[in-house]
């Protein structure tokens, strides 16, 4: 049970918080950002932050190991993304880009992304503050042996000036089925995009919301600690929280809001056949019931661990083989009514 | 208001710039506003300072930025509009001033308040805290390289372009004479 990733497991305030994830962008001084590398630079980069990731003083380097992206399978790299392991703009090109992975798989560096190091510590539920303690541990750790790009004006020097400063990115995913259903994330996401909070779907930049998740993440990182961008986020993480938890008391006790959910539980405990959109459309329903009191039989670690097991390209590796499209839909129906038993 | 851009719809975005100290304030719909990429946080800001010095009679901006070449990756400050990527670390010392309005417009700040590096972590409270990356290794080389480029932006800030050659001929040099010995 101890050795369940932070993906199969619900954590603080996991009721709409599924995950917490720090980000922090770092460039190497003395090489030109990624965009301007030649392959021999990338290489050279590649070495250089592996080196001291893997060499250094710590206990946890042992713990990293490395995966070179051009040596696995598509299905392996788009798995990755799908776990949120790496952003999906990591696997969409190649040339030398290297993830070193720590066992648990709540960390993650990868290596000629938009910048030379993108350093990602990822943990279940709400907790901001663990998440970025252990980023800076690794980030003082790797500033030990690496010669970062940084100015006393603008911080850390990245690749685009969106990310200067503290080149942080906190974010927190969330599970807002009520919000959603009330149509009110569009007037809510207008309204947190003023106070520096920008909100989009489960997978970043430019994706739509899935299963009513929503990932919330500050917006400026040049003039802001990351302490008060941090501070910021969770403050408006809770008030989110307690409006959605609202929201889903009123319309847990609709019949027809209800009638969806127990639907969605029947659906998923007996179909056959189910595509992934709909997979997620329904385990959100199941998801919102159980939070409810309304489902009792499914926990919240076996839903969280769902959303990202029957995602096609985990299901296929997770199978072992090449499926067409009508199988992944009787593997990922197997799978999801093994699941639900009781 | 009539959109300042297009002159038929309603203006409803109000976008304000500095470029070298000087404010400029324009109306646009937001059609326009997209078109130009004023929601875009980096967007094609040149694409906005090209149709500004159109409306107000300035030189093209973009004219005099592709003159300029970073010192140590060769990008041109139009490269990195153009991208939205900025070349390198020294980028952000070379074009300090072109992407300041920018960086502003993104951030609403443009001084960093976060965590600082190690070495500057160290030398927090020393006197001489000016904006350098970090190289604390106080080579001579080193030095001379800083000042070189510190000259240098003063000397693209001034337009003084000849000077600016000459000396961006001598940072050349000097970083092509420590490339090799880091390499031999």
């Amino acid at each position: 049970m101890d050795n369940k990733k932070w993906y199969e497991k619900n954590g603080a305030q996991g009721d709409t918080v599924i995950s917490t994830r720090i980000r922090l962008a770092r460039n190497l001084a003395d090489h030109p950002f990624p965009g301007r590398c030649s392959n021999e630079m990338r290489k050279q980069i590649a070495d250089k932050v592996k080196d001291a990731v893997l060499n250094s003083n710590s206990v946890i380097s042992a713990r990293f190991s490395c995966i070179n992206m051009d040596n696995i399978s598509t299905e392996e790299k788009v798995s990755l993304a799908e776990r949120h392991l790496v952003s999906p703009e990591f696997i969409s090109e190649k040339g030398d880009r290297e993830l070193l992975l720590l066992d648990d798989e709540s960390v993650s560096i990868m290596i000629n992304e938009e910048d030379h190091i993108r350093l990602q510590v990822m943990c279940e539920g709400f907790d901001l503050d663990k998440a970025y303690e252990q980023a800076s541990r690794i980030d003082t750790l790797l500033d030990e042996r690496l010669k970062f790009a940084f100015s006393d004006t603008l911080g850390y020097l990245t690749q685009c000036p969106t990310n200067l400063g503290t080149g942080m990115r906190a974010s927190v995913m969330l599970h807002l089925p009520a919000l959603h259903a009330a149509k009110a994330m569009r007037k809510i996401s207008e309204n947190l995009s003023k106070l520096g909070i920008t909100v989009r779907g489960a997978y970043g930049e430019g994706s739509e919301p899935t299963a009513d998740l929503y990932q919330l993440s500050n917006q400026i990182t040049l003039g802001i600690s990351e302490k008060t961008a941090i501070e910021n986020l969770k403050n408006i993480t809770k008030q989110l929280i307690e409006q959605e938890m609202k929201a889903r008391e009123n319309m847990a006790k609709q019949i027809d809001v209800q009638d969806k959910i127990y639907r969605a539980e029947g659906i998923l405990k007996s179909a056959r056949l189910i595509d992934g959109s709909e997979a997620l459309t329904q385990l959100s329903r199941v998801r919102f019931g159980v939070t409810t009191g309304l489902i009792k039989d499914v926990s919240l670690d076996t839903i969280n661990r769902l959303i990202v097991e029957i995602q096609p390209a985990t299901l296929m590796q997770n199978t072992g083989k090449q499926l067409t499209a009508q199988e992944r839909d009787a593997v990922r129906a197997t799978l999801i009514r093994n699941n639900m038993k009781v | 208001m009539l959109c300042q851009h297009c002159k038929t719809k309603q203006a409803n975005t109000h976008f304000k710039q500095i470029i070298n100290g000087e404010m400029t304030e324009m109306d646009l719909c937001s059609e326009c506003a997209a078109k130009l990429g004023v929601n875009n946080a980096f967007g094609s800001f040149l694409d906005i300072g090209s149709v500004m010095s159109g409306f107000l009679g300035m030189p093209n901006i973009s004219a005099l930025a592709r003159e300029e070449k970073c010192p140590v990756c060769g990008s041109t400050f139009s490269q990195i509009t153009k991208s939205g990527r900025v070349g390198c670390a020294a980028c952000y010392e070379t074009f300090y001033d072109r992407l300041l309005p920018s960086i502003k417009r993104i951030h609403g700040n443009t001084v960093h308040t976060g965590k600082k590096l190690r070495t500057a972590r160290l030398q927090s409270g020393s006197t001489e805290a000016e904006e350098k990356p970090q190289n604390e290794s106080k080579t001579e080389k080193k030095t001379e390289l800083e000042q070189l480029t510190e000259k240098l932006s003063e000397a693209i800030k001034a337009q003084e372009f000849e000077q600016a050659a000459q000396l961006r001929d001598r940072i050349n040099e000097i970083k092509a004479n420590k490339g090799a010995a880091n390499n031999g």
